[in-house]
């Protein structure tokens, strides 16, 4: 058995050559070459422009992920525990979860104007219903006796929250992160391209505009690179940590 | 000091989808002295964990009143040992007793209990990985670091072998007689019951209700001889034959 990393760098490579015999093939500027993608890639980061516009966007991905993500957990919880609470709001969270994005993102900007705040409300929107729903399956999901164990043991609320209840949530919270996390990368993207005048989105839609498949290109590189990293070097051990006690 | 009186004037399970409301317990009344030692002796589905987590205060729908006389303290500090061992399996052996304790544990006494119940070598492991049996001894460790005033315990000694039984019993006698506190022990095994009590109060099921109590009359170093144990458990048995129709 080889390593994964193996597998990983073969396929990958495998995936390039295929590229590099399409663009060979056809010959056109609609499909360059992965060495012209590269040249654009690092001339885009050496001009400053790539790495301004990827960093206004994750710092838009950064406000509206955390936002999404505490709402969601408090709405999320406060329905698990509360049953007529549930009842009243379930249907409301399905006519959030069944609200295009594209409609959230218009609303947004024709009522809160073209801002900074519509464009990121327009984000968080888009992704607490689905981590409301995530979570309240795992409040649903306690282990009655464990807190009855806790209860009687006099754990007090701090306790209980820390030791009891957030170890089972835990799992919940980082199956809604990473599912959130892909769901806002392309939605923000969107926001941007309709409504603000910096960022991957608008700068994907300038390209657009003068057909610049290279630029396109390149940008989804260095975009895919972010995501892997922020899943390898954030996600993974996060969630590899809180497995440990596993058998 | 701990005096208890539980009166118990119904106890009724709703009847859920459907289902005919269940009369649990009805005109229950049981006192216990101060470090007295009670047994609790009936055939399973009588109610007595129903019992059990009404004095634990972990269940309130009922109607009746227990009272806890704690000489002027307040709330008396309550361990319970469940039927299963209820430990949180993300933390390890050592930190499931030590989150038990109030601030600031006394980890030299935590050793010694540990070491007393043979779980030394895996102080740092975590419940998972465990067998059933030792996960019990764990959840007896706990009850015993906290060093209650009452202690309530719902058939702790299932699925202990034979030996490992005989010595966690032995133990619960030895930190008993060291620390006097009231206990109330559940358990459907005669023998054990005679072993371990002062008294012995014999429950039928469906409403739950006391059939008969009497005072064990054997002496404390009497009990470890089997051959008396048997005896007293045959006379028992012939003088009351309604006990007999219960096991």
């Amino acid at each position: 058995m080889r390593s994964d990393l193996f597998y990983h760098a073969v396929s990958l490579i495998a995936l390039l050559l295929l590229w590099q015999g399409a663009a060979v093939l056809f010959d056109t500027n609609l499909l360059p070459t992965p060495l012209t993608v590269a040249r654009v890639l690092i001339a885009e980061i050496e001009s400053g422009q790539l790495p301004y516009n990827l960093g206004v966007t994750l710092a838009r991905l950064a406000v509206s992920f955390m936002l999404a993500m505490l709402l969601g957990t408090a709405i999320g919880i406060a329905l698990g525990r509360h049953s007529r609470l549930d009842r009243f709001f379930d249907g409301w969270l399905i006519i959030f979860l069944n609200i295009p994005a594209l409609v959230t993102i218009i609303l947004c900007y024709v009522w809160f104007g073209l801002v900074e705040a519509a464009a990121i409300l327009a984000v968080v929107f888009n992704k607490v219903p689905n981590v409301v729903v995530t979570l309240r399956e795992g409040t649903r999901a306690l282990d009655r006796n464990l807190l009855d164990m806790a209860q009687s043991y006099r754990f007090g609320q701090w306790k209980t929250l820390r030791h009891v209840i957030w170890p089972q949530l835990f799992p919940f919270i980082m199956a809604a992160a990473r599912t959130g996390l892909a769901l806002i990368w392309k939605i923000i993207l969107v926001v941007e391209l309709l409504g603000r005048s910096n960022g991957m989105g608008y700068q994907l839609h300038l390209f657009f505009q003068m057909f610049d498949v290279a630029g396109i290109l390149a940008y989804t590189v260095a975009f895919i690179i972010v995501i892997q990293l922020i899943e390898s070097a954030l996600l993974k051990p996060l969630d590899r940590r809180a497995r440990r006690w596993r058998r | 000091m701990t005096e208890i009186h539980i009166d118990i004037e119904e106890k009724v399970y709703p009847g859920a989808g459907g289902a005919q409301p269940h009369l649990a317990i009805k005109d229950l009344r049981i006192s216990l002295h101060s470090g007295e030692f009670v047994c609790l002796v009936g055939p399973s589905g009588c109610g007595k964990t129903t019992l059990l987590n009404i004095v634990a205060g972990l269940d309130k729908d009922f109607h009746g009143e227990i009272r806890l006389l704690h000489g002027g303290k307040p709330k008396p500090l309550v361990g319970y040992v469940f039927q299963e061992p209820r430990l949180l399996p993300w933390r390890t052996v050592r930190e499931n007793i030590e989150l038990a304790l109030p601030a600031a544990p006394d980890h030299e006494a935590v050793t010694l209990l540990l070491e007393a119940l043979g779980l030394c070598q895996v102080e740092e492991k975590y419940p998972e990985r465990l067998s059933l049996g030792m996960r019990r001894r764990v959840a007896l460790a706990r009850a015993f670091a906290i060093q209650p005033d009452l202690l309530l315990m719902d058939e702790p000694f299932v699925s202990l072998d034979a030996p490992a039984a005989r010595r966690a019993r032995r133990l619960l006698i030895d930190v008993w007689r060291e620390r006097p506190h009231t206990v109330l022990f559940v358990t459907h095994d005669l023998r054990e019951a005679i072993v371990l009590a002062d008294r012995l109060l014999f429950l039928a099921p469906s409403p739950t209700s006391v059939i008969h109590q009497m005072k064990v009359p054997l002496t404390r170093k009497l009990r470890s001889d089997e051959q008396a144990v048997e005896t007293f458990r045959h006379k028992l048995l012939s003088d009351y034959p309604a006990i007999r129709h219960l096991l």
